[in-house]
């Protein structure tokens, strides 16, 4: 007798379906979704439709009035998304937020990884290392961004004054640098802010994946007399991969869509200067009202996103 | 990596890089103490001392006694337990499903939770405005649990499915084999292994809601419902900001968190998962 083949299977499997069956197998599953699911859908997928729908229409400051007194909205089809695009603002905002996303999560995977191999050991004081390195996850994020504001100011923030210092001791010349007065500087002072807080959680989840990892492996390349350079490249990197992946893409989104940072630091200062997407289309929608022109623009950020984790995704599936 | 004892000199280079770092990582923190106790007088200083001459808790007080800062104590708290006691049940179960079952919609359920977190939450804000208005949900603790439960949930849902992934198959067949049904075999013996995820998700949602302040500051215009972010945020956009007193509210807004975080620490490790992207 012949093997049935895939299709033969598919077939049998199409012909025998029944609902009781299927529900048999899957109902526990999809019970065990369903909450989950519905309050997701109801409380983001509302929203995100009605967004989607705002996006084609002119809703702005002008317009507002009618529309929350008598609900009318007037569609002006593409013009919204035409306009985002064809304005150069567009691109180099664009290119603002992917050099900020980049350095963002280059240096949270980066130092995170570096400090939770120097973590995975037996030395003295590794749990208060660790409690205190995790801090800056744990502090809301608007009041370390203060604070940060408050050391980047010029004559009084410890920055200045911390690099003064140093600088007296290892004689060499330092001009104090207004932080936040300078587009080049201000979008640096949020890169170390935003670096700052990120790297706890890529600490955390690579110190889980370091003691997923079997020892036995270091022990082989010892034998076989692999330097401790060469065993982080050969064994602790590529064993750490599958488990940062996700966190990677996470981050990947999360900075993209960082709202509080560049918004509190460049708040009355710096304003439209070092703006990323999310929040020129914040101002673009709560600053001058141009509700509809914000929906197209947010259905565009949407769109980046989704695109990069398609092909971040299958890249590594295909690996 | 355990294995090799490390000479003295690359010790000591540890231990030293890790103290600068640690420096970094808390220096902020006790900055934002320091401006809690200064007295009024001192507005700027240029020194990097943490306690200032003259050090008070009057900030303190002020705030406790002079602001309703009890009430929204109390918002606070109501809002954050129930959107971990929703958040962690609702990631519990969806998490086990996706795990450790197979069904059509599988993957593309998984894909799902991942793309919700893709729209830039702000520009949900005013459609998500309009829907509690509609529904009279506004300035009420509900709509503010719902809200929060909802921008947690993806994120949950992936951390407990990591971390049910662990834990071996075996186990939950040997359940079945035994007699108990589907339901039994999760909440008798995979749940209870899974604590340490659970504790890191409800960390999570803790920590979200209890630190939140965009979607309060939209939802919650009534000064009475205000949360704990949302009253402090208030303080600070005041004519005359007291910057002290501002500092001493983030201080007792930090306190809790900065607890759980180190009660908590070693379970973050391995707690901590999000599972693969494929499959």
């Amino acid at each position: 007798m012949s093997q049935p083949t895939k299709a033969d299977i598919q077939k049998n499997s199409l012909l025998d379906f029944s609902l009781r069956k299927f529900l048999k197998r899957n109902g526990f599953s999809y019970l065990m979704l369903m909450p989950a699911f519905i309050i997701v859908a109801l409380v983001i997928i509302y929203p995100f439709l009605y967004n989607f729908n705002l996006a084609f229409t002119n809703l702005s400051r002008s317009t507002l009035i009618d529309f929350l007194r008598e609900g009318k909205l007037h569609y002006i089809g593409l013009n919204n998304f035409v306009e985002v695009l064809t304005q150069s603002t567009f691109w180099t905002v664009l290119l603002r937020t992917l050099i900020w996303t980049i350095v963002n999560v280059f240096c949270h995977v980066t130092f995170g990884i570096f400090f939770a191999i120097l973590l995975d050991r037996d030395m003295i004081f590794k749990g208060i290392y660790r409690a205190l390195l995790i801090l800056p996850w744990a502090i809301p994020q608007y009041i370390s961004v203060l604070v940060w504001k408050g050391m980047f100011n010029y004559n009084y923030g410890a920055v200045n004054i911390l690099l003064e210092r140093l600088s007296q001791i290892f004689d060499f010349t330092y001009e104090p640098i207004a932080w936040l007065s300078n587009p080049t500087t201000g979008f640096m002072a949020a890169i170390i802010v935003n670096v700052w807080v990120g790297i706890p959680f890529m600490m955390m989840i690579a110190l889980g994946g370091l003691q997923s990892i079997d020892p036995n492996y270091y022990e082989a390349a010892e034998i076989d007399g692999a330097s401790g350079f060469q065993q982080v490249k050969h064994i602790t990197l590529p064993l750490l991969k599958p488990v940062m992946m996700p966190a990677v893409i996470l981050g990947v989104i999360m900075t993209f869509n960082n709202l509080n940072v560049i918004y509190l630091l460049s708040f009355k200062k710096l304003t439209e200067k070092i703006d990323i997407l999310v929040t020129y289309v914040y101002k673009a929608a709560f600053g001058y009202f141009r509700l509809g022109y914000a929906a197209a623009f947010s259905v565009i950020i949407f769109l980046i996103l989704l695109g990069f984790s398609t092909v971040f995704i299958k890249q590594n599936e295909s690996h | 990596m355990s294995v090799r004892r490390d000479g003295i000199i690359k010790r000591t280079l540890i231990h030293l890089i890790l103290i600068v770092s640690a420096i970094i990582a808390v220096y902020p923190a006790l900055r934002v103490f320091g401006i809690s106790i200064r007295p009024d007088d001192i507005l700027y200083s240029t020194s990097l001392e943490i306690i200032p001459d003259g050090a008070t808790f009057s900030a303190y007080m002020q705030l406790i006694f002079e602001e309703p800062f009890l009430i929204w104590l109390k918002n606070s708290l109501i809002v954050s337990f129930f959107t971990v006691v929703l958040g962690v049940t609702l990631a519990a179960t969806a998490g086990y499903a996706f795990a450790k079952k197979r069904f059509p919609g599988r993957k593309p359920g998984l894909i799902f939770f991942l793309i919700v977190q893709m729209f830039p939450s702000t520009m949900l804000l005013l459609p998500m405005f309009l829907l509690l208005r509609k529904i009279n949900l506004t300035n009420s603790h509900l709509g503010l649990i719902i809200a929060y439960t909802t921008f947690v949930l993806p994120l949950c849902v992936w951390q407990m499915r990591g971390y049910y992934e662990t834990i071996p198959d075996t186990l939950e067949e040997a359940a079945l084999v035994d007699g108990l049904n589907q339901f039994q075999a999760f909440y008798k013996v995979i749940l209870p292994l899974a604590s340490p995820g659970l504790v890191i998700t409800a960390l999570f949602s803790f920590m979200s809601s209890w630190n939140e302040i965009m979607i309060a500051k939209a939802l919650m215009q009534d000064p009475d419902m205000y949360t704990l972010p949302r009253g402090i945020l208030n303080l600070s956009s005041r004519f005359n900001t007291e910057w002290s007193t501002f500092a001493a509210g983030s201080i007792m807004i930090m306190i809790p968190v900065v607890i759980m975080f180190l009660i908590l620490s070693s379970y973050l490790v391995g707690g901590l998962t999000l599972g693969s992207v494929k499959g």
